[in-house]
């Protein structure tokens, strides 16, 4: 064992954590990216001297570069950067706040299903396995097609097409974790079962929901891509990564630029995220290094 | 082995009954229920439809009609499109050739290329080699398969013009070649995030192969470097990725369907999306059970698959 080893032992977790994080370099750039593409959609448009939705038919197709318009001018003559950075908003906000639904709904199944175990656990998890079954955008484009479009609705399919993951995570950890010293002490306290789940088993198995949360928003934001690409999320005239693209395969031959920002803006996000969460997956909890 | 067998039958069974009993509640989620083929209709009077609600048992209790219509779903009596009044089971069928063409196609590719990418890095771990196929693995899981068409539309059909931007054949056309030539951008299309899950899975079989206690062995015995890779680990990695396969299927079918409609290739997808935006319901829940049956029968013969060619499964 070397010295360097020897101190590590000593840090606290946390700081053990932060250094093996800082390693993984892709993580690192990962988080500076999100951290620039939301700093960019938050405050972008208002430095902009474009409105996103403002048509402007003198300039249609206005290539990138030229001119005032940096990323160019879509077939309506509205500014690209603009409508990229109003998406990005949409986007963003979609994949974090679909995470969030995603997870409390994956959080609560699993718990109940991991502590209760029995028929309980055998009726939840066998419900996750069969909405598993449905391949995740056949059953998002059905409900999709069965509602209203719109910001609301999207993020809330997207959501009930994503929880499912987190639920069996959730579930094996809290069923091992049932188990140990501690949760059997917090019950011969005479705590009530819900504390003792959220409390005591749920909070142990942090590490794992951080790793499945990160991975879950870029699941997320790639979902929205599809549903609105497809016509079936974001509506026009507001702008998303998703639906800037539903018109960008008829003018492919004519300009290109209108496909190429948007789809590098979803690959980078969706990017980062993964990487961020294998970064964080290698620093929250070694013994989860699954390639 | 029979045990084992028919007890993972038993399991698939319930779960096709989750899974049609959530086909069935989104079926009654439909605006109109079941009866919004009818209800569509504008020369149908609040009478006409009251009648049509008796004629077809949907005033009966839910339980009722839900044992009806999985009965008739497991007869082959999907309902009717609305559109031309075929049978929903028909014009899945129908369209079913076009995406098990692409599907196969993509599968190949991905299983011999990120086979050998996975292998290959498993071997020399962290080398060069190993994280750009590990990275790049990342990237393509990340990149959206539609906007990843679009680019291979826009390089090798509008800017070098060697391949068709869409569809499966040239009218009138419809040689071998032909078809090749039309399978080959969207098929690889498809294959791009099924040849990064591949790889990725397959180098962590063959890690978890080569650290093994028998690996060893071999080696001690002076046993050739190919030999151990090719008859001890190699067959020992594969057997996991049978598993895979039955994974990744639902992902392979929803890639698929993303595919088909960048390329306007005419199968199970292409058609889904068109009933969609039709309001096909019978079609709309007929694909939806139907894939999802497709990929509950995938998983049930990786499972059986795998017990049979390696008999530590069946124990548990």
């Amino acid at each position: 064992m070397t010295a360097a080893t020897l101190s590590t032992v000593q840090l606290a977790p946390g700081q053990a954590a932060w250094r093996r994080f800082r390693r993984h370099r892709l993580a690192l750039a990962g988080a500076v990216i999100i951290l620039v593409l939301v700093l960019g959609s938050a405050f972008g448009p208002y430095l902009l001297p474009f409105d996103d939705t403002y048509i402007d038919i003198m300039k249609r197709f206005a290539p990138p570069l030229s001119g005032a318009h940096i990323l160019g001018t879509d077939e309506l003559g509205r500014d690209v950067l603009a409508r990229l950075m109003m998406g990005g908003r949409v986007s963003l906000s979609i994949g974090i706040v679909a995470m969030v639904i995603a997870m409390a709904v994956g959080v609560v199944v699993g718990a109940f299903a991991g502590f209760y175990g029995g028929v309980v656990g055998a009726v939840l998890m066998r419900l996750v396995d069969a909405v598993l079954c449905f391949p995740t955008i056949f059953l998002l484009l059905a409900l999709a097609a069965l509602t209203e479009p719109g910001l609301v609705t999207t993020t809330i399919l997207i959501a009930a097409t994503a929880w499912m993951a987190v639920a069996r995570v959730v579930e094996a950890q809290v069923r091992s974790l049932r188990e140990r010293e501690f949760a059997v002490a917090a019950l011969a306290f005479g705590s009530s079962n819900l504390r003792i789940m959220f409390r005591e088993l749920v909070p142990n198995a942090i590490a794992p929901i951080v790793v499945a949360a990160t991975l879950n928003v870029a699941k997320a934001i790639l979902l929205e891509s599809y549903v609105s690409y497809l016509g079936y999320g974001i509506q026009p005239p507001a702008a998303s990564w998703g639906n800037m693209l539903n018109n960008a395969q008829i003018y492919l031959t004519s300009a290109p630029w209108l496909a190429i920002a948007p789809g590098v803006a979803i690959t980078l996000a969706v990017t980062s995220f993964n990487f961020l969460g294998d970064g964080l997956r290698d620093a929250l909890d070694p013994r989860l290094n699954i390639p | 082995m029979a045990r084992y067998v028919v007890n993972r039958l038993a399991q698939a069974v319930m779960l096709l009954v989750i899974v049609s009993a959530i086909g069935f509640a989104l079926l009654h989620l439909a605006p109109g229920g079941p009866l919004s083929q009818f209800a569509a209709s504008a020369q149908m009077t609040q009478e006409d439809l009251d009648r049509v609600t008796r004629q077809l048992g949907l005033d009966r209790p839910l339980p009722i009609q839900y044992l009806d219509w999985f009965g008739r779903m497991l007869k082959g009596d999907w309902g009717k499109s609305y559109r031309d009044g075929e049978a929903v089971l028909s014009v899945i069928s129908s369209h079913l050739g076009a995406t098990l063409e692409l599907m196969t196609t993509a599968t190949i590719i991905a299983v011999l290329l990120g086979g050998w990418i996975g292998i290959l890095g498993a071997l020399r771990r962290y080398s060069l080699f190993d994280s750009l196929a590990t990275v790049g693995a990342m990237i393509a899981l990340s990149i959206p398969t539609f906007w990843f068409g679009l680019v291979a539309i826009y390089v090798f059909s509008v800017k070098l013009g060697w391949l068709p931007a869409g569809n499966r054949q040239t009218i009138g056309d419809g040689s071998f070649l032909d078809l090749l030539h039309h399978l080959i951008a969207p098929a690889l299309v498809l294959a791009l995030v099924e040849t990064a899950m591949w790889g990725r899975f397959m180098r962590s079989s063959m890690l978890e192969v080569i650290s093994q206690d028998y690996i060893r062995t071999a080696r001690a015995k002076g046993m050739p470097e190919w030999r151990i890779l090719t008859v001890h680990a190699l067959r020992n990695a594969l057997l996991p990725m049978i598993t895979v396969a039955g994974l990744q299927f639902p992902t392979l079918l929803g890639g698929a369907l993303v595919a088909e409609t960048v390329f306007t290739w005419p199968g199970m997808g292409r058609l889904f999306l068109d009933s969609i935006g039709y309001r096909d319901y019978p079609v709309v829940m007929g694909i939806l059970m139907f894939s999802a049956t497709m990929v509950l029968i995938g998983s049930l013969l990786a499972d059986i698959l795998y017990a049979v060619v390696d008999p530590r499964i069946r124990v548990g």
